[in-house]
């Protein structure tokens, strides 16, 4: 039982850090600039496919750092060229544009990358088991996403809460009109963050696409549950969008590695449920199965006893 | 009104309908290619093995060609994708027939290949003109030679039953199997693979204990952690999966990092990702069950075959050739319509019906009652001291043991409607 837990919470870390990764530029950008970015998966991907393609001539270590860059000053062309100017439309126009972009990315990406997976691996300084626990190797790679997240956590909190730039973003997140009239220029905020956003997604893609496998459909896949992660957190709140991220990953994991069903948890506190009752079907239900609507689950009771997330300062 | 119009509309159709009909039979004459349809995945998480499968038809098509193509005519693959989705695949059978191309095949996913069957049965019945065969080259579920057989369907590979028995025979005359775990995708072909081996361990090996099984969502499972740490908690030495593409290399790479200890008998162990995934550490952990390997070929001295092998190998170094079933298929097909003259689906499949072929491996007959094919079958294990290793992983696969084509077989319920 102890070996369930202890893998399950690292396994569950592992994926909860790469879905804070994405998570929390989208949560920036969604607090800040109330849009609600259906390309920032897109994002991911493009940081999982510049990272494949730079690191064939340059190494992992290399593109490890260029392709966020390249990500990021991509997101701020997208910003500045494009959402920019659909801005005085207002909001659905904007939300329209990055959903049109999320397929305009994916389709651009199958035309020059094509269809099949990338052979997008390991890179060989990592690829060793860093330590054996009850007989279970932890691969070093999955140790070293785990350290890139913190790092990139810790770098995020100091920049929002102790530089001057996060007093402005901080700012801008809740009275944008106030801090455009205190002389500063909003809109550019609005551009780095953007970029920054991205960036953030695309050195989540740098790692994900070795652990998740790079291929054309990663964004679709991501794209929904890292909704669910900005709500349940909280608009805007890096804090929440981590605990969110952790919570969701723990959760789904722990469904995966456990072999129970609801009937089982009836039966520990005294309630038995006959094979043939008419709902035993869903009682009966293995939780592998119930593991992949959990999070929209939570997302759905969030929304009705605390629409405004775990760690947020407005309403969704 | 809007009656008379919508029967205008359908009056409109039917007349197109038959315009494209009698462009199809003119455009049938000596000379033009042959057209055989391939629905398979080309994108999404499967597009690495209809990708694959495709290069496969290609070759073989080539070949044909170069020894003068089908009653002098050359065979084209029209490659179309159906992102593994059954609904799309029916519509795809319809453009099909639609563009006047005689045979469909499909093979990836029993889901996919009962939603063809659906479509080329309705579209064989609606338009006796313009029918379609459809060859089945990898789905094995057994419904679609039983319960759900159809005239105008062939299948090349195996079915479920017939590899799970063999692979149990193996697996009881071998006796080191003690705890079993049954990992499979959750639809058809998974649970079929699930219950048969319940079934057939149970019977044949009754001190065989199954310690778990999982059912995971087809094509969405990208890390495996989870359920390689259930596979340790159950205390398995052994795990029988009928996975393929991702979800088989993805399930062996995550058992790999993890340093599981167990034997994984597999389907579709041989190709796709899988030995380049493993490296050496695969050597002796895992078993195939399939119609041919590479290795057949040395040890029963096939060298016109090795020299196809090796032609493969050099066109596309990033793939081996893998489905000796396509090379049944498509000679099999040559010489069915050589024998009926005409590309007709309704003669070609009379033609096809108890067809007995030399392959490789042996005879092989397609069985006139249900159409399936019974062929030998082999059994073999990763090994590192072999003469072609897959996908230059410095592994490749070594016979355990070969089961000849009469022991390669079941019973089937079929009851076919004959036209």
């Amino acid at each position: 039982m102890l070996e369930t837990i202890v893998f399950s919470l690292l396994n569950g870390l592992l994926y909860g850090m790469l879905l804070f990764m994405l998570s929390s530029g989208l949560t920036l950008i969604f607090g800040m600039m109330g849009v609600l970015n259906f390309a920032h998966a897109s994002f991911y991907m493009l940081g999982a496919y510049f990272a494949y393609t730079i690191g064939l001539y340059t190494g992992f270590w290399v593109a490890l750092f260029l392709a966020p860059v390249a990500v990021g000053l991509i997101g701020a062309a997208v910003e500045r060229f494009g959402l920019r100017q659909v801005h005085q439309f207002g909001h659905v126009p904007e939300l329209l544009f990055t959903f049109g972009l999320a397929y305009v990315v994916e389709e651009l990406v199958r035309l020059f990358w094509g269809n099949v997976p990338m052979d997008y691996r390991v890179p060989e300084a990592l690829d060793f088991p860093l330590f054996s626990l009850f007989g279970t190797n932890y691969p070093a790679f999955r140790a070293f996403v785990l350290v890139v997240a913190v790092v990139m956590f810790i770098g995020l909190w100091v920049l929002l809460k102790r530089t001057r730039a996060g007093l402005i973003i901080q700012a801008s997140l809740s009275r944008p009109d106030m801090v455009s009239a205190l002389g500063h220029n909003v809109p550019q905020v609005f551009t780095w963050v953007f970029a920054f956003g991205t960036g953030l997604a695309a050195l989540g893609g740098v790692v994900g696409g070795i652990q998740l496998v790079t291929e054309p459909g990663m964004a679709f896949m991501m794209g929904p549950i890292v909704f669910v992660v900005v709500v349940v957190g909280g608009l805007g709140s890096i804090q929440g969008a981590l605990i969110a991220s952790v919570l969701i990953g723990v959760l789904q994991t722990f469904a995966l590695s456990v072999d129970w069903s609801l009937a089982e948890l009836g039966a520990l506190f005294g309630y038995a449920v006959s094979q043939e009752s008419f709902f035993a079907t869903l009682w009966y239900l293995d939780t592998t199965r119930i593991a992949p609507i959990l999070p929209y689950l939570l997302l759905v009771l969030m929304l009705i006893f605390r629409p405004r997330g775990l760690m947020g300062k407005r309403e969704t | 009104m809007n009656h008379r119009r919508r029967m205008a509309r359908a009056l409109a159709g039917l007349a197109a309908a038959g315009a494209m009909t009698v462009a199809s039979l003119a455009s049938a004459q000596s000379g033009d290619p042959i057209r055989i349809a391939y629905i398979e995945p080309l994108s999404g998480p499967f597009a690495n093995v209809g990708d694959a499968g495709l290069k496969h038809f290609r070759f073989a098509a080539d070949r044909i060609n170069d020894e003068g193509g089908i009653m002098g005519r050359p065979v084209e693959i029209v490659p179309m994708d159906n992102s593994q989705s059954p609904s799309e695949s029916a519509q795809l059978v319809q453009r099909a027939a639609d563009q006047g191309i005689p045979f469909v095949t499909q093979g990836n996913g029993s889901n996919v290949a009962s939603a063809i069957v659906q479509s080329v049965n309705r579209n064989n019945q609606r338009n006796p003109d313009n029918r379609l065969l459809y060859l089945n080259y990898a789905a094995v579920d057994p419904a679609l030679t039983n319960e759900n057989c159809s005239f105008w369907h062939f299948r090349f590979d195996a079915e479920s039953r017939i590899k799970i028995e063999a692979l149990t025979n193996y697996m009881a005359e071998e006796g080191e199997a003690e705890k079993v775990y049954l990992i499979n995708q959750d639809y058809s072909h998974g649970h079929v693979v699930e219950e048969q081996a319940r079934q057939m361990l149970a019977e044949k090996m009754p001190d065989v204990e199954i310690v778990g099984s999982a059912l995971h969502p087809i094509g969405q499972v990208r890390d495996f952690a989870p359920y390689v740490s259930r596979i340790r908690q159950s205390g398995a030495d052994t795990v029988i999966t009928g996975n393929w593409g991702n979800d088989l290399t993805l399930l062996v790479e995550a058992a790999d990092d993890a340093g599981l200890d167990v034997t994984f008998h597999t389907y579709y162990g041989g190709g796709l990702g899988v030995p380049a995934a493993l490296g050496e550490a695969g050597a002796g952990q895992l078993t195939q069950i399939t119609e041919w390997h590479a290795n057949v070929n040395v040890d029963e001295g096939h060298d016109e075959y090795r020299e196809w092998y090796e032609a493969f190998a050099e066109r596309y170094p990033e793939i081996d050739w893998y489905y000796h079933r396509v090379y049944n298929q498509m000679y099999m097909l040559k010489a069915a319509v050589e024998e009926a003259g005409t590309t007709a689906a309704e003669p070609v499949a009379h033609a096809l019906e108890g067809m007995e072929f030399e392959s490789q491996t042996g005879t092989v007959t397609m069985r006139a009652k249900d159409h399936q094919i019974i062929q030998p079958m082999y059994i073999s294990v990763m090994d590192t001291d072999v003469t072609y290793d897959a996908e230059n992983s410095g592994v490749g696969f070594r016979t355990l043991a070969k089961i000849p084509a009469s022991e390669a077989t079941v019973e089937s319920s079929c009851e076919m409607d004959r036209p």
